[in-house]
């Protein structure tokens, strides 16, 4: 299988390829050009793969008929404070669950792993019911505390788990030699050696949190309180379809941000989630 | 004068009688837990046990009466026929989406792995969808799929007439399956590419001086070596596909009928549109059960299909 590939399989190969990335690379050019297409243009028939006139009165009208800027920093500041929540949380746990013998330890494992069989849809009734009586129903505290304390941090903290493991004892022997007390062996030791294991936690917590769907639609009633995935289906028409060109401009600005990034990022994105300790 | 305390600290600490290194370690390990631990009973056992609670009620919001009626949601679901419709179209979702899913990862490892030059760019962009924001690719994807969308209209190009995809219940399904394929598949297929790649070279070799031919190679080699990875991302796939939700949502809101309303879609319509929290905590129950009886099944299965070194 390794063996030089001739000219002509290379060619077959690339060909192959090329023409299997179209379902992948081509829905996103179509967002992005047709948010720029006037309106009469965007189900034109020849389809234009590219714009032939641009219309971008489009994208002040996403900010006209909904809060979008609110919306767009109520995405981020909840998929940030997610993201650095569940750090902390699944790297102390997860390092605690490799490193420290306590009592029960393997029971207590056991039942964080029971996170990994529920998901959240099961439990989003009762949840729905809990903050309704804390009087969190319309706020964004359900859709901070449960990632970061509950279920879909403890995939995260399995990460972390599989990671700590592998370090070599004798790290933390010579620090205990030196006097260091286990929060310092954690914080000054363990943890800096965990950047790659933390930076995939980082990059598939923050994506879980920015792509939530059911959770926002069943706590968030008004507009100013949206987060992007939810506000995206809101620009309908009086008879409730959908406005294509602003959804399509809206979701340009939802998706492009976080696909630069990607991009700049990308070897640490694919790596990182290849070593989440999956392996087996 | 911080250090000098620092040390008659630890050393105090050293020479007390109660504080052991075990003690503080024991301590040091609870405290270290204790946020994941709070948050699993408060967000999840704490709620599984409400939700078996609720199945066991017939839950009126509007009048704000809460009655135990014992089993009778749990009849219910069995004599609810819109829910053998819903429980069809969960299982042709998630069998669709799983047998495509890894069968296309497999595909795109494969070809990844080769020694192309360029292929990292292949990576990326086979890849960049897992990143673009789920609802923002659903929507580029419905509107791609509308009637006079632009898949027709490239079909229409090529002298064919397409259908009406997301009215119609064939290719409605197939719609919902597709998109979410061509979203996630990439995350799959990263993890398949890691385990080629972790595939020692010397086994080829040795295969190829052999005379086995390339298939042979890889149905011998290959595939029990990474079957390990086959297995947790069957997992992880079936378990996501039964998660399924913004798609279905704003693709086709579970139509055209029931066609493509998968049980998370019926769960949520009962609870949150038509209020009948009694009966949307009993399709919970369902779905939990679901879960983890495929989840067990596949565990067992491990023992039998899985090849490991040791």
């Amino acid at each position: 299988m390794k063996a030089e590939l001739s000219p002509r399989t290379r060619t077959a190969l690339y060909g192959l390829m090329c023409v299997l990335l179209i379902p992948f690379v081509f829905p996103t050019w179509w967002m992005v050009t047709s948010s720029i297409k006037p309106i009469s243009d965007i189900f034109a028939f020849p389809p234009q793969l590219i714009p032939q006139s641009y219309d971008w009165t489009t994208y002040s009208k996403v900010f006209e008929l909904q809060p979008f800027v609110r919306q767009y920093w109520n995405s981020a500041y909840i998929a940030a404070l997610v993201t650095v929540g569940t750090m902390v949380v699944s790297s102390m746990a997860g390092y605690a669950f490799a490193r420290i013998r306590f009592p029960y330890a393997n029971t207590i494992f056991m039942i964080v792993l029971l996170g990994l069989l529920i998901p959240s849809e099961v439990t989003i009734v009762p949840l729905f019911q809990m903050f309704l009586k804390a009087g969190m129903v319309n706020t964004h505290w359900p859709l901070i505390l449960v990632p970061i304390f509950g279920a879909p941090s403890v995939f995260a903290t399995f990460v972390m788990r599989q990671f700590f493991v592998t370090l070599p004892a004798e790290l933390e022997e010579a620090a205990r030699v030196d006097g260091l007390g286990r929060f310092k062996i954690f914080a000054k030791i363990a943890l800096p050696l965990a950047k790659p294991a933390l930076a995939s936690v980082a990059i598939f917590t923050f994506l879980h949190s920015w792509n939530l769907f059911l959770e926002p639609i069943v706590f968030l009633s008004s507009a100013e309180m949206f987060t992007l995935p939810q506000a995206l289906t809101q620009y309908t028409d009086a008879y409730g379809g959908p406005m294509w060109n602003i959804q399509l401009a809206a979701a340009t600005l939802t998706a492009l941000p976080v696909l630069i990034v990607f991009v700049i990022a990308q070897k640490q994105f694919v790596e990182g989630l290849a070593h989440t300790g999956l392996k087996g | 004068m911080a250090v000098a305390q620092e040390n008659a600290r630890a050393e105090g600490r050293s020479f007390s009688p109660f504080w052991t290194i075990a003690r503080r370690d024991s301590l040091a390990g609870f405290l270290f837990i204790a946020p994941q631990l709070v948050g699993i009973i408060a967000f999840v056992l704490i709620p599984l046990g409400l939700v078996f609670w609720y199945s066991l009620h017939e839950w009126n919001v509007l009048a704000n009466t809460f009655t135990y009626t014992g089993g009778q949601n749990y009849r219910m679901l069995i004599e609810d026929e819109s829910l053998l419709e819903v429980l069809g179209a969960t299982a042709i979702f998630s069998a669709g989406l799983v047998i495509l899913n890894m069968s296309l990862a497999l595909l795109l490892a494969v070809l990844l792995n080769q020694k192309l030059a360029g292929i990292a760019i292949f990576r990326t962009l086979f890849f960049s969808p897992v990143v673009v924001s789920l609802v923002a690719w659903t929507i580029v994807w419905g509107f791609l799929l509308q009637k006079n969308g632009g898949i027709n209209g490239m079909l229409l190009m090529l002298g064919i007439e397409g259908p009406n995809w997301l009215r119609e219940e064939t290719t409605a399904m197939i719609s919902v399956i597709v998109v979410q394929v061509f979203k996630n598949v990439g995350l799959n297929m990263i993890l398949f590419l890691a385990a080629l790649q972790g595939v020692p070279k010397e086994l080829y070799e040795a295969a190829r001086i052999d005379g086995a031919p390339a298939f042979k190679q890889f149905r011998r080699i290959t595939l029990p070596l990474i079957s390990p990875t086959i297995l947790l991302t069957s997992i992880i796939t079936i378990v996501g596909s039964l998660q399924v939700f913004a798609q279905i949502a704003v693709l086709t809101q579970g139509g055209p009928g029931l066609s493509t309303t998968v049980l998370v879609y019926y769960l949520y319509q009962q609870a949150f549109q038509f209020h009948f929290f009694g009966y949307g905590s009993t399709l919970s129950i369902l779905l939990f059960a679901i879960v983890a009886i495929l989840t067990f099944a596949q565990w067992q299965m491990r023992k039998r299909i899985v090849f490991y070194e040791s």
